[in-house]
């Protein structure tokens, strides 16, 4: 958390940011600065643009950017390709991962992080660390080893495929997580391993943004601020305590009271 | 209405009469076929003499196919082209040991059997060993006559096809593998049809292979048509495979020749009861290539797996015709193809199905897959199941299509490039067929190999 006492860098800073899917527009102006060290919570009800926001920063090709600019540690992140973005240290956790036949787990994630390594000048890791780090992340994210043997998400439920998620942003350990709905189909105990995971990289130096549709995440990763998506803009912004008046008070309220004030 | 057994008829007249072809070049290969038989060295017993009479006149007769209504088995696949060139006999080739590592999968330990442009290599084949019979056709007749004249062109019929004609009108050298009942030779065999460096003008081989496994036997068989050079040229290549009752025959095809030449390869083989015919293909394009494969359940109880890969690029044409007749119960197929297409190339699949009136209890699936990686490549793939029985289980299907654009973005989003994404899910697409090889050895080559080939079939992304 931080205080005021603390000097804030900021990692992400977003400003009015309109987005199209190809004539529609889905976004329609985004101020939005999230600071290392910082969890951010986007609600809004389904169709608000929240899935959209996380996918156009992590760079989905078929959103363009139709005004606004985006900066990450400075840089210009819109005109950054996607692998750019994510060897820089963004990790987008899908809400429907895909699938990849006949691509195992292991050889993905490993090269995924020899991408991000050989970006900053390193080396690629050599196979035994791999291994360990690998093992060490499993248990970590509570995934059966034999799971993992198989190829990329296939055939795996909802949950697992989460759960899959987890442990790839934990071997990759990036700086600005996106959790794209990512308590979408889950039970609560699937729900608690996923929250403890992203809990677990609660530190100053990274930052995470989630979007989520109910507050019931949010009882388990306690965000420092809650900002109210509804038409592609921000409507509202608070802390924690946003989320249960929305859970109480539904999105229309918000809505409206927000259109007053 | 037509009824079952007057459909069969249909089926069976459009197998023997086929539609007349062309037979431009004909009087070619009539003059080539009397210089070859007037070579007493060609010789051989009186029966192979009447068979090669019989081909010669046969081919003379049909013709080459034609793609053409009425003619389904080369209605995708013209080869015109085929027909109209002259091609001269090959001549005599040279070829290291060397330089042969680099073309093929090698290893000394198994049991080789090496055919320099169509004439059997002594000095780079290997000695017989551990309970098999693997030798030159031509040395077969001699010291095996009976052997090989029971078996022999019963599974390739001359009658219905010209290519299988023309092969057995100039049957000489070739290869020829026995393996006795209940014997499991201790090392896999090879058999490998190398063309070099040809005439200025394009030279023809007609590579034969006859394989005979005993019941209950098990053997693993690997053929590989392979070139050194660029040319263009002609192989028309024959196979017969004899699976004894019970028993396994684990075969593989590898076919690289030059993308310049043509390539018809016909593989027939013949399975008794409860045995196993693995056979898995890897094909690279050609100017004209066919990979038409045809196996005989004739007895209760066999199963027959046919997969393959295949990869084309630039203009060529490749096409898969796997055709499975179940013609008694109790008898299982499997058909997985898969394709990988580039640049403007084409690739034909066509499977053919028939389960026979008799064929009750028949286990059928039959797939093939393609993905597209370039807009100018294009899939003809035409499955087809012709069922006469009424007790069965039988199915197909076929896909093209490009790589997943969310999927890309899935590997994207962990920092892969698009090229990296791209050679990733090509390699796994290739993967499932690769891994159904049923030597292992070799498996792993095929992984390299393909690998290897991977910069000439790179994805790219659409923007």
């Amino acid at each position: 958390m931080t205080t005021k006492n603390e000097k804030k860098t900021p990692l992400m800073e977003i400003r009015s940011l309109h987005v199209n899917i190809g004539p529609k527009q889905i976004l329609k102006g985004i101020d939005l600065t999230i600071n290392t060290g910082e969890v951010h919570a986007i609600m809004g009800p389904n169709g608000s643009g929240k899935s959209t926001l996380a996918n156009v920063l992590a760079g989905r090709p078929e959103y363009t950017v139709t005004q606004g600019t985006v900066l990450y540690e400075g840089k210009d992140l819109i005109t950054m390709l996607p692998e750019i973005r994510a060897r820089e240290g963004i990790f987008l956790a899908f809400q429907y991962p895909v699938e990849l036949p006949g691509v195992p787990n292991w050889q993905f994630v490993k090269t995924a992080l020899d991408a991000v390594r050989t970006h900053h000048g390193g080396k690629e890791m050599d196979v035994r660390s791999f291994n360990k780090l690998w093992e060490e992340k499993m248990k970590l994210v509570e995934i059966d080893p034999a799971l993992m043997k198989r190829s990329v998400n296939e055939g795996f439920s909802g949950g697992e495929k989460k759960r899959s998620e987890m442990l790839q942003m934990a071997v990759l350990d990036p700086k600005l997580a996106l959790l794209d709905e990512t308590d979408s189909g889950l039970d609560i105990d699937a729900l608690r391993i996923i929250a403890q995971g992203v809990n677990q990289r609660r530190r100053p130096d990274n930052s995470i943004l989630l979007v989520t549709h109910y507050q019931r995440l949010l009882n388990y990763i306690v965000p420092d601020f809650v900002h109210i998506l509804i038409d592609g803009r921000i409507v509202k912004s608070g802390g924690k305590e946003l989320a249960l008046e929305v859970e109480s008070t539904g999105y229309e309220k918000i809505k409206e009271t927000a259109a007053r004030g | 209405m037509v009824n079952a057994a007057q459909l069969h008829e249909v089926i069976e007249r459009r197998l023997v009469t086929p539609v007349k072809g062309d037979q431009s070049q004909v009087g070619m290969y009539e003059e080539q076929f009397r210089a070859f038989t007037n070579d007493s060295k060609a010789a051989g017993p009186s029966w192979l003499r009447h068979m090669r009479e019989q081909g010669m006149a046969r081919f003379a007769e049909l013709g080459f196919p034609t793609a053409q209504r009425g003619n389904e088995r080369w209605k995708y696949t013209n080869v015109a082209p085929i027909a109209r060139a002259t091609f001269a006999p090959a001549p005599t080739g040279r070829m290291t040991a060397a330089a042969l590592t680099k073309l093929a999968f090698w290893n000394k330990q198994w049991t080789n059997l090496v055919f320099v442009n169509g004439k059997f290599s002594k000095t780079l084949s290997s000695e017989m060993a551990g309970g098999v019979y693997a030798a030159n056709l031509a040395d077969a007749l001699v010291s095996q006559p009976d052997l090989v004249r029971s078996h022999l062109g019963k599974y390739a019929s001359l009658a219905s096809d010209a290519f299988i004609a023309l092969n057995t009108a100039f049957l000489r050298d070739g290869a020829f593998v026995s393996v006795p009942a209940d014997t499991v030779p201790t090392a896999p065999l090879h058999i490998i049809f190398v063309t070099t460096k040809t005439t200025a003008e394009p030279t023809v081989t007609h590579p034969r292979t006859l394989i005979v496994v005993g019941n209950g036997s098990k053997v693993r068989v690997l053929e590989s048509y392979i070139t050194l050079v660029e040319d263009s040229y002609f192989t028309n290549a024959v196979t017969e495979i004899y699976v004894g009752n019970s028993a396994t025959v684990d075969h593989c095809r590898f076919m690289v020749e030059s993308p310049m030449s043509y390539h018809i390869g016909m593989t027939r083989a013949y399975q008794g009861q409860d045995s196993l015919l693995t056979s898995v293909s890897f094909s690279t394009g050609t100017a004209i290539a066919r990979n038409d494969v045809h196996a005989n359940l004739d007895a209760p109880g066999s199963t027959c797996v046919l997969n393959g890969l295949y990869m084309t690029t630039g203009q060529e044409h490749l096409d898969n015709s796997i055709n499975i007749d179940h013609v008694k119960p109790h008898c299982t197929s499997r058909e997985y193809y898969k394709g990988i297409l580039a640049g403007q190339s084409r690739a034909v699949f066509s499977g053919r199905v028939v389960v026979h009136q008799d064929a009750q209890k028949t286990d059928a699936v039959q797939e093939d897959k393609n993905l597209i990686l370039s807009e100018g490549a294009e899939a003809d793939s035409k499955p087809s199941l012709e069922i006469l029985a009424d007790d069965v289980k039988c199915k197909h299907g076929a896909t093209a299509g490009q790589i997943d654009l969310d999927t890309l973005f899935y590997m994207r989003a962990r920092g892969l490039d698009v090229e990296t994404a791209g050679s990733m899910l090509i390699h796994a697409f290739a993967n499932e067929i690769i891994n159904t090889a049923p030597i292992e050895q070799y498996r792993e080559y095929l992984r390299d190999y393909t690998e290897k080939l991977l910069p000439e079939f790179k994805f790219v992304a659409p923007e």
